[in-house]
């Protein structure tokens, strides 16, 4: 029972992180269909973010995040009005600039915060650890699975129960219509890319207490963004959820069984067989296009 | 146009007394080989400062710079200069070996100080063999190497291992678990240490290698709740030491009972996982940054002042900064007009030096250094505290864990 319960635990602690990573880039692809790359980049801003006020100001991780997600979501914005704005419905020239644009992140970063690993500390109520059920599990990562929890169902709350949220469910469905009814789909593109970015910020910013801080940290949090959207379906929130437990739960349970690599390696596998037979993923949305 | 003159005047009176002095070395085989000249001794500095594993590199360039300067300030060696000529290899083995190359075929340095990685020590291993130059690798490594143009003055496994797996068996148990990164230098620690614990009635519950880079340890944390291990031996490198070490923590093990014994845990990853995460647990390593020596002391305070005071010294920085100093004793044996690759390697054959760490020496046979290491446990300061420094001096042997083959000044020898 003990080992069952900390076993499903483990896969949802793992799977809260890809969550917390894959729902900004879930969120810019899902409605504006770019790909990007800059994401892991978006994540290590965030980080560094944490970082910085810690070091700064002495600010502790839980009074951060409104402050990180609104400079990443600020970020998010001039990127999106200076560059992703220009580059809509060119996806390869999409995919070039959001990489060049991660690699210059990584390397001004480099320049002013300096190439070694950076310390976040963990918020101190946060840092025991909590028994369910026999089973052991760290505090913070209950936190995390909570926080990541809340974000999907904010998102969710705005994109079925806003006004914002129709117009964007309305541009997702059909752009062109959805301007000739009166919708100014660009400022809609903007806002949404500027919310997938703050999120991205916050998922830096509350893996790095358990992770280390560093300008490449974020190229492997894009693969595993990437490997959340693809299988969940790249229009469907409800997707990313599904598959980021599915991902969790599943190299959890290998990784118990084998070891880390095997794990990894099997997971992708499965993946690239599941999507030959299903390309748009688990969780297809119907949208015309 | 004139100093241009002067120079080439200089060059041709040089050339004049080389051939004059020198005669014969140009037929000899060694009329090829770099030399120093002209009251100068160059070398090469091949650290990464940009790319991957600048982070750690640039500590080691910094040492380097450090001691070269130092013996310069001091009158240089029998009054010559060591010119420093610094490349950046950019984290990239390639790199390694194309930079390599130019510093010893174009700026023809007697000797390259470098590389922190085995990848890129064997990348540019091949530059040297072929050219029969000098090259001076100061990290720990996993041994199975044996070239007559490398010098090694980081530990071996048999020199990380031989006093702290018995030290780790008595005082927290038999049941061990390996865990490292996933390529040869864990392997080939993990090879050892498994030897060791088959010698002296140890257990290994476990083997597990993650893919470098790995940060996501929660499945690897539940393992060690359920096998519950006295001890956890740990080769992993990189930022998967500070995910370990922090999720280790969060996950709410202790070090008391379950303690982490690293290879490769330093001051600069304690630094990055934070004192708290780092707690009571344990490295072994021939240099401390708190080792409390006359020569440390310097050697911490030259290098705060020199680069900032909040710089770190650790184990692979020390020996970049105490080689320099061995090969500043070899070559002042040397006269003037004989320096080069080969001399300075029979130069430096058995030479001794107190550097920050304790004596060292390089063993004639197989170019390494005999080094006492220390077992230290990381205190919540970010600091270790020394508990014990091995009785002996330990002798290099880099094939230790393969008792059909050792490392001679001939070559690898099948016995």
């Amino acid at each position: 029972m003990e080992l069952v319960v900390s076993q499903l635990l483990t896969g949802l602690s793992i799977a809260s992180i890809l969550m917390l990573v894959a729902l900004g880039l879930a969120v810019i692809y899902g409605v504006t269909g770019v790909i990007n790359l800059a994401h892991g980049e978006f994540v290590m801003l965030g980080a560094y973010c944490a970082w910085f006020l810690q070091t700064e100001f002495g600010l502790g991780l839980i009074a951060s995040l409104v402050p990180i997600f609104i400079v990443l979501a600020l970020f998010g914005w001039i990127i999106e009005a200076l560059v992703i704005r220009h580059l809509y419905n060119r996806p390869l020239d999409t995919i070039l600039a959001t990489w060049g644009i991660g690699v210059m992140a990584q390397q001004a970063v480099r320049l002013m915060a300096g190439g070694e690993l950076r310390y976040v500390e963990m918020p101190a109520a946060l840092s025991s650890s909590v028994n369910i059920f026999g089973a052991t599990e760290s505090a913070y990562r209950l936190f995390i699975l909570g926080l990541a929890l809340s974000l999907f169902a904010l998102t969710w709350y705005i994109y079925r129960h806003t006004a914002f949220g129709l117009k964007l469910r309305a541009i997702t469905q059909n752009r062109d219509i959805a301007s000739s009814f009166g919708i100014n789909s660009g400022r809609v593109y903007r806002a949404t890319f500027a919310y997938g970015a703050g999120i991205a910020g916050l998922a830096g910013a509350l893996v790095s207490p358990l992770k280390s801080v560093s300008p490449e940290m974020g190229t492997t949090y894009v693969v595993d963004a990437f490997m959340v959207v693809v299988l969940g379906g790249t229009q469907s929130l409800f997707g990313t959820v599904a598959s980021s437990g599915i991902l969790g739960e599943l190299s959890g349970f290998l990784a118990f069984h084998s070891n880390d690599t095997i794990a990894k390696a099997l997971v992708l596998l499965a993946i690239v067989i599941l999507i030959r037979f299903r390309p748009q993923g688990l969780f297809a949305a119907r949208v015309r296009t | 146009m004139t100093t241009n003159r002067r120079k080439f005047l200089q060059g041709t009176a040089a050339l004049g007394a080389a051939s004059l002095g020198g005669f014969p070395h140009i037929w000899s085989k060694n009329g090829m080989l770099a030399r120093a000249a002209n009251g100068q001794i160059k070398v090469g500095v091949l650290f990464s400062l940009t790319g991957t594993t600048a982070i750690i590199e640039e500590s080691l360039n910094k040492a380097t710079i450090m001691a070269i300067e130092e013996i310069n300030a001091a009158g240089g060696i029998n009054g010559m200069e060591i010119v420093p000529v610094v490349e950046d290899p950019a984290s990239d083995p390639a790199t390694f070996a194309e930079k390599a190359r130019k510093l010893v075929l174009s700026d023809k340095c007697v000797s390259v100080f470098g590389s922190y990685t085995s990848a890129s020590r064997k990348a540019v291993l091949p530059v040297f063999e072929k050219q029969n130059n000098l090259y001076w690798y100061p990290t720990l490594y996993e041994g199975r190497e044996c070239s007559k143009n490398v010098i090694y003055t980081g530990a071996v496994p048999n020199q990380q291992q031989d006093d702290f797996v018995p030290w780790l068996l008595e005082n927290f148990g038999k049941r061990w678990y390996l865990i490292g990164s996933n390529y040869i230098y864990p392997k080939e620690e993990n090879n050892y240490c498994k030897k060791l614990l088959a010698e002296l009635g140890g257990e290994v519950v476990a083997e597990e290698y993650v893919p470098l880079g790995h940060s996501e340890f929660s499945s690897v944390i539940n393992k060690l709740k359920a096998e519950k291990p006295d001890v956890i031996f740990s080769t992993v490198v990189g930022d998967s030491v500070v995910a370990l070490h922090r999720q280790y923590h969060a996950a709410g093990l202790d070090p008391e009972t379950m303690p982490m014994a690293s290879l490769t845990t330093s001051e600069n990853e304690v630094a990055a996982m934070g004192g708290a995460a780092a707690a009571g647990h344990f490295t072994s390593a021939p240099y401390f940054m708190v080792w409390d020596s006359p020569e440390n002391q310097k050697f911490v305070e030259a290098y705060r002042s020199r680069w900032g005071g909040d710089k770190v010294t650790h184990f692979v920085s020390e020996p970049s900064y105490f080689q320099i100093y061995l090969f500043k004793q070899a070559v002042e044996k040397l006269a003037a007009s004989d320096i080069d690759p080969n001399t300075i390697r029979e130069a430096v054959k058995g030479e001794q030096f107190q550097a920050p760490q304790g004596l060292v020496k390089v063993e004639p046979e197989n170019l390494h250094t005999w080094l006492r290491p220390k077992i230290g446990r990381c205190k919540s300061d970010g600091q270790f505290e020394i508990l014990k420094q091995s009785a002996d001096w330990l002798e290099p042997d880099p094939y230790k864990a393969y008792s059909n083959q050792s490392c001679t000044a001939e070559g690898l020898k099948e016995v």
